[in-house]
C-alpha cells in the first residue's frame, strides 16, 4: 500500500505497485489535470514533477515515487516559477483545445526552474517531448521567453 | 415566478414561451438560414452533418426560437452556447458578438453548453447542432448581434419607461443604462423585470464597425484560466461514483468479428471488474485504467477477420488506379475541355496522390455512460451533441428526451469528434456494465479505429497556348465519400460535394475546365479531417498550377497573378503575401542545403488566403520549413488574435501531415500504433509563422480550417524550387530527397 506526496498532501493507496502514476493520479486520487495522452512517454501530456524534476507520469510506476515529492498542475499556482509561467500561458493567449497545456506548462517550469534564461535552443530541447495538435509552439517559446523575462 | 422566454426575429411573436423558475430576462434568439451577403455560394458540404443529426433525431428542421441569452437580477449574462469549444476560440468570440452589442463587459458574460438540441440549437449554415466546417463565426454573426442588440433595446426602453423620457436620451454602456440630461442610473439586472414585459422590437440597428468597442480587437481567451492550471474539464476527466473504466480491444480488421475469447485471466486481475464481449469488439472493466489494461493485456482474443484481412496499401491504391481511368461525375464543365487540350500545342499530365490519415486528436477517444432506470446519460466531447443523443437512442430504444449529454470542452476535433463511432461503442458497453462506465481509448486504438481522411487518386491533365498559358484543365478525383456513409441526401448527380470543393471552384481564368469526380470505396472507414475536400484539392489544384508556370517557364507568383486578374481579393492576399515573404529577393544560401520558396493561394470556407514557405532540404532528403508567411482575407475579423492562432494552428497541422503522415494497411491492419510512428510536428521542427490580416468590412469567412488547405502546396513548391522534384505524391517522405 504505498504512500504517495502530492502537493504536499499524503495519500495512502490500494493499488499495485507497477500502477503508472498517471493513473493512481487521475482515477485514485482525483487530479486530473494531469492528462493521458500516449501512455510510452512520446508526447508530454501526462508531465508532472517528481522531486522536481519533469517526468512523464505514464510510464512511471507508483513503486518508483514513494517518498518522493510529487507537484502536479494543480498546485503550480503554489510555485513562484509555475505561477509566472501560467500568467505568461495567459497574456500569450497559448491555449486552445487546451488537452497537453498541462503538460507544456509542467515542462515549461521545470526548464525555467533549472535554467532562468533560457536559449531557443534550450527551449527545443526541454519541450520538443511535448506535443500540441493545436500547434500553440510559437505562443509557447514567446511565453517561455516572457516568464523568464518577468522574474 | 414564470420568466417569460422571448424569441426574437420573425417568429417572435408566435413563439413566446414560458419557463418555470428563475428571474430576469431570458432571451431566445432565432438563427436564421444563412442570406446572401454570404461569400460562399453554396452551403458547406458538412450541411449533410446536420441532415444527418436531423434523420437520426427525427426533428424537424426550421427556425425554431433557438440559443438563449439570460440576464438574471444580480446582472449576470449567461450565453447557453450553441457551439463547441474545441480550441478554435468560439468560446471568446461568439461572447464578444453578444457582448458587442448588449453593451457589457466581456468578462460578464458567462457561458454554458447547450445541451443535445438540434431544434434550437442547430447551425442554419450546417442544417443541425454541429460545429465544423469553420462556420461559428459566419453562421452567428447577425444572429448573435441581433440578439444582444435587441436585448439592450429593450432595456433601454425599460429604463426610459422608468423614468419617463424618450429612449433616445439614454444609452446603455457596461451593463449600465444612463439618462444623459438627469444623469440617472440603472443596472441591467434592475431593469429585467421590466423589460420582459415589453414588446420585443422588431427591427434594431446594428452599430456600424466603426463604432465597434470589442469586435476587431485582440481579446484574451475566456478560456486560458481554466485550461492552464488543470480545472478545464474535458470528456476524460469525468469520475462518477462506482464508475467503472474500460479498455477495449476493437477487431484489428476492419469489418471483423470477435470469435472466442477466455475472459478468465482477466477477471484474475486485482481491480477487474467485467468483461465484456460485443459483436466486433471486448471491453475489460475496471476499478481504474490500469487494471483495466492490465486485464485486457491478459487476454488472447480471437477475431474472425473475415474478407479484409489480406487488405494492404498495394492493393487499396490498385482499386483506386483502376477505378480512376472510368470518366467520373461530372462537377463542373466550362467549354469543351477534351478539345481543347487535344488542340493545345502542349499538354501536361500528372497523377497526385494524398494518404489516409488519421487525426491523432491530444485527447483520445473517450465517452462514459450512465445507463438506468430508462435514462442514459453521456459524457463526452463531441462536435455532434445531438446525433450523439440521437445515436444512444437508437442503441438503447429510448426516448431522445430520456438521453442527456453533458458535452464537454473538447481534446481537440479536427472532424474527429464529428463521429459517434465511439460513443455508440460506449452505449454498447454500457447496455452489458454494471454502473456507469468510462471507456477510454488508448492510444494505439485512437489511432488504429480512426476513421481516416480518405485516400485520393487525381488524374490531372492540361492544354497549354503557345503562350503557354492553359486552354483547357482537366480534374479527375477518385476517392471515398464521406457524404455518401454520413449522409447519402447530399450526394446528388453523383458529385460529393466535399469531395469536390476547392476543385470545382479553381479560381484561374482558364476557358474550359472539367472536374470529375469518381466514387471509390474500399473497407476503410473515411470521415472529415480538418480542412476536409479543400486540404486535398488546394493542394492538387495548386501543385498543378505551379507545374503549368514551372513549364511556362515563369515566375510561379507571375503566373498566378496573370489568371487571376479578375479576382481581385485573391489577387490581394496573393501579393500581399509575395511581398512580405520578400518574393522578389533571393533566399539567404544555406551550407550544404538546398533552400526554396513556394507559394499557394486559395478561396475556401469562405476566406482568403495566401501562404509562401520556405524550406531548405538537407543532403539527406530532410526538410525543413523555417519561415512561412500567411495572408489572409476572411472578411470583417471578430477577434485578431484567434485568427492569426487558427492560422498558426492550422499551418502545423497541416506541415506535420503534408511531412510525415500515412496511416498504411497490411494484412487488413493498420500499420501506425503511436506518435512514435505516426510522426507529429514539435516545437523544434515548426517554422516561424506570421500573419497579415487584409481589413475588411465584408461578411467573416471561416478561419479554422484554411491554414492547414493553404500550407501543403506552399510546401511541395518550396520543395520543386529548392530540388528540382515535383511532389505528386505525400507525404513528402514517401519521395526521396537525398541530394
Amino acid at each position: 500500500m504505498p504512500a504517495l506526496t502530492v502537493n504536499g498532501k499524503s495519500h495512502s493507496l490500494d493499488v499495485p505497485p507497477d500502477m503508472p502514476l498517471l493513473w493512481a493520479l487521475r482515477d485514485v486520487i482525483g487530479l486530473t489535470g494531469t492528462k493521458f495522452g500516449c501512455g510510452i512517454a512520446a508526447c508530454g501530456a501526462c508531465m508532472v514533477h517528481v522531486d522536481g524534476q519533469p517526468t512523464p507520469s505514464c510510464v512511471t510506476p507508483v513503486a518508483a515515487v514513494v517518498g518522493k515529492k510529487i507537484v502536479t498542475i494543480e498546485a503550480m499556482d503554489q510555485d513562484p516559477v509555475g505561477r509566472r509561467v501560467q500568467t505568461a500561458w495567459r497574456e500569450a493567449d497559448v491555449v486552445q483545445c487546451g488537452y497537453c497545456q498541462s503538460g507544456q506548462i509542467m515542462a515549461a517550469a521545470a526548464l525555467l526552474a533549472a535554467k532562468p534564461r533560457p536559449s531557443d535552443a534550450d527551449i527545443d530541447a526541454a519541450m520538443a517531448g511535448n506535443i500540441c495538435r493545436c500547434g500553440t509552439y510559437g505562443r509557447i517559446r514567446t511565453a517561455i521567453k516572457r516568464a523568464a523575462e518577468s522574474t | 415566478m414564470n420568466a417569460v422566454v422571448r424569441a426574437l426575429g420573425e417568429q417572435s411573436t408566435s413563439r413566446r414561451r414560458f419557463l418555470q423558475g428563475g428571474g430576469g430576462l431570458l432571451l431566445g434568439f432565432a438563427l436564421p438560414g444563412f442570406g446572401a451577403e454570404q461569400s460562399r455560394n453554396e452551403k458547406p458540404p458538412e450541411a449533410a452533418v446536420g441532415h444527418a443529426t436531423r434523420a437520426m433525431t427525427q426533428e424537424s428542421s426550421g427556425l425554431e426560437p433557438n440559443a438563449f441569452i439570460r440576464i438574471d437580477r444580480a446582472s449576470a449574462v449567461t450565453l447557453i452556447i450553441h457551439k463547441v469549444e474545441m480550441g478554435q476560440g468560439t468560446f471568446t468570440s461568439l461572447p464578444m458578438l453578444l457582448a458587442e452589442e448588449l453593451e457589457v463587459d466581456l468578462q460578464q458574460v458567462k457561458l454554458e453548453q447547450a445541451p443535445a438540441d438540434n431544434e434550437r440549437f442547430g447551425d442554419p449554415l450546417l442544417g443541425g447542432q454541429v460545429t465544423g466546417g469553420s462556420t461559428s463565426i459566419r453562421a452567428s454573426w447577425n444572429p448573435l448581434r441581433q440578439a444582444g442588440a435587441t436585448a439592450r433595446t429593450m432595456l433601454v426602453s425599460a429604463a426610459a419607461q422608468r423614468w419617463k423620457v424618450d429612449p433616445s436620451t439614454c444609452t446603455a454602456r457596461n451593463g449600465v443604462v444612463t439618462h444623459q440630461g438627469s444623469n440617472r442610473s440603472l443596472k441591467y439586472g434592475e431593469l429585467v423585470d421590466a423589460a420582459a414585459k415589453l414588446p420585443v422590437p422588431k427591427d434594431v440597428a446594428l452599430k456600424q464597425p466603426k463604432d465597434f468597442t470589442l469586435i476587431g480587437k485582440a481579446h484574451h481567451r475566456l478560456d486560458s484560466p481554466d485550461k492552464i492550471d488543470g480545472k478545464a474539464q474535458f470528456g476524460i476527466d469525468v469520475r462518477l461514483p462506482n464508475m467503472s473504466v474500460a479498455a477495449i480491444a476493437i477487431s484489428p480488421v476492419p469489418g471483423g468479428k470477435l470469435q472466442a475469447v477466455e475472459d478468465k485471466k482477466a477477471m484474475a486481475v486485482k481491480g477487474v471488474r467485467q468483461v465484456i464481449k460485443l459483436d466486433r469488439a471486448l471491453a475489460v472493466l475496471g476499478d481504474h485504467m490500469w487494471a483495466a489494461k492490465q486485464g485486457l493485456a491478459a487476454l488472447s482474443p480471437k477475431w474472425n477477420e473475415g474478407p479484409n484481412a489480406t487488405l494492404t496499401t498495394a492493393s487499396l491504391v490498385a482499386g483506386l488506379r483502376a477505378a480512376s481511368e472510368k470518366q467520373g461525375a461530372v462537377a463542373r464543365n466550362d467549354g469543351n475541355t477534351e478539345k481543347a487540350i487535344g488542340a493545345a500545342p502542349r499538354k501536361i499530365e500528372a497523377i497526385y496522390e494524398m494518404p489516409y490519415l488519421a487525426h491523432a486528436t491530444m485527447e483520445p477517444m473517450n465517452c462514459t455512460v450512465d445507463l438506468r432506470n430508462g435514462l442514459c446519460e453521456l459524457w463526452v466531447g463531441t462536435q455532434v451533441p445531438a446525433l450523439a443523443q440521437g445515436t444512444a437512442a437508437k442503441l438503447t430504444g429510448l426516448p431522445l428526451d430520456k438521453v442527456r449529454v453533458h458535452n464537454h470542452y473538447l481534446g481537440g476535433g479536427f472532424g474527429r469528434r464529428l463521429e459517434t463511432d465511439f460513443i455508440a461503442l460506449a452505449v454498447e458497453i454500457a447496455k452489458q456494465a454494471r454502473g456507469p462506465v468510462k471507456v477510454v481509448y488508448s492510444r494505439e486504438d485512437d489511432i488504429q479505429h480512426d476513421m481516416y481522411r480518405p485516400y485520393y487518386l487525381d488524374r490531372m491533365s492540361a492544354g497549354l497556348d503557345d503562350k503557354y498559358l492553359p486552354v483547357g484543365w482537366f480534374h479527375r478525383i477518385v476517392g471515398s465519400s464521406i457524404m455518401a456513409r454520413f449522409a447519402p441526401a447530399a450526394v446528388q448527380n453523383g458529385i460529393d460535394a466535399d469531395a469536390v470543393e476547392g476543385a470545382k471552384d479553381q479560381p484561374y481564368a482558364i476557358p474550359n475546365v472539367r472536374v470529375e469526380y469518381v466514387r471509390h470505396e474500399s473497407p476503410v472507414p473515411t470521415a472529415f479531417w480538418r480542412g476536409v475536400g479543400a486540404t486535398h484539392n488546394i493542394w492538387v489544384v495548386e501543385s498543378f498550377i505551379d507545374e503549368l508556370a514551372a513549364a511556362a517557364k515563369q515566375d510561379p507568383l507571375a503566373y498566378r497573378q496573370g489568371l487571376l486578374k479578375d479576382q481581385p481579393r485573391m489577387r490581394t492576399v496573393l501579393d500581399l503575401a509575395a511581398n512580405k515573404a520578400g518574393w522578389s529577393k533571393p533566399l539567404r544560401a544555406i551550407e550544404g542545403r538546398r533552400v526554396g520558396r513556394g507559394i499557394s493561394v486559395q478561396f475556401a470556407f469562405g476566406s482568403y488566403m495566401s501562404q509562401v514557405a520556405e524550406i531548405s532540404v538537407g543532403a539527406d532528403g530532410e526538410v525543413q520549413v523555417h519561415r512561412v508567411v500567411c495572408a489572409v482575407d476572411c472578411g470583417q475579423i471578430v477577434n485578431p488574435d484567434t485568427v492569426i492562432a487558427q492560422i498558426e494552428s492550422g499551418v502545423v497541422f497541416g506541415l506535420g501531415a503534408a511531412l510525415w503522415n500515412e496511416v498504411t494497411f497490411d494484412k487488413g491492419r493498420v500499420q501506425q500504433n503511436n506518435f512514435t510512428d505516426y510522426r507529429v510536428m514539435r516545437i523544434n521542427e515548426a517554422p516561424a509563422i506570421e500573419v497579415y490580416m487584409v481589413k475588411s468590412n465584408d461578411a467573416p469567412g471561416g478561419i479554422g480550417e484554411p491554414g492547414t488547405s493553404a500550407i501543403a502546396p506552399a510546401l511541395t513548391n518550396a520543395i520543386f524550387a529548392a530540388t528540382g522534384q515535383r511532389l505528386r505524391k505525400l507525404p513528402v517522405t514517401a519521395t526521396s530527397l537525398k541530394a
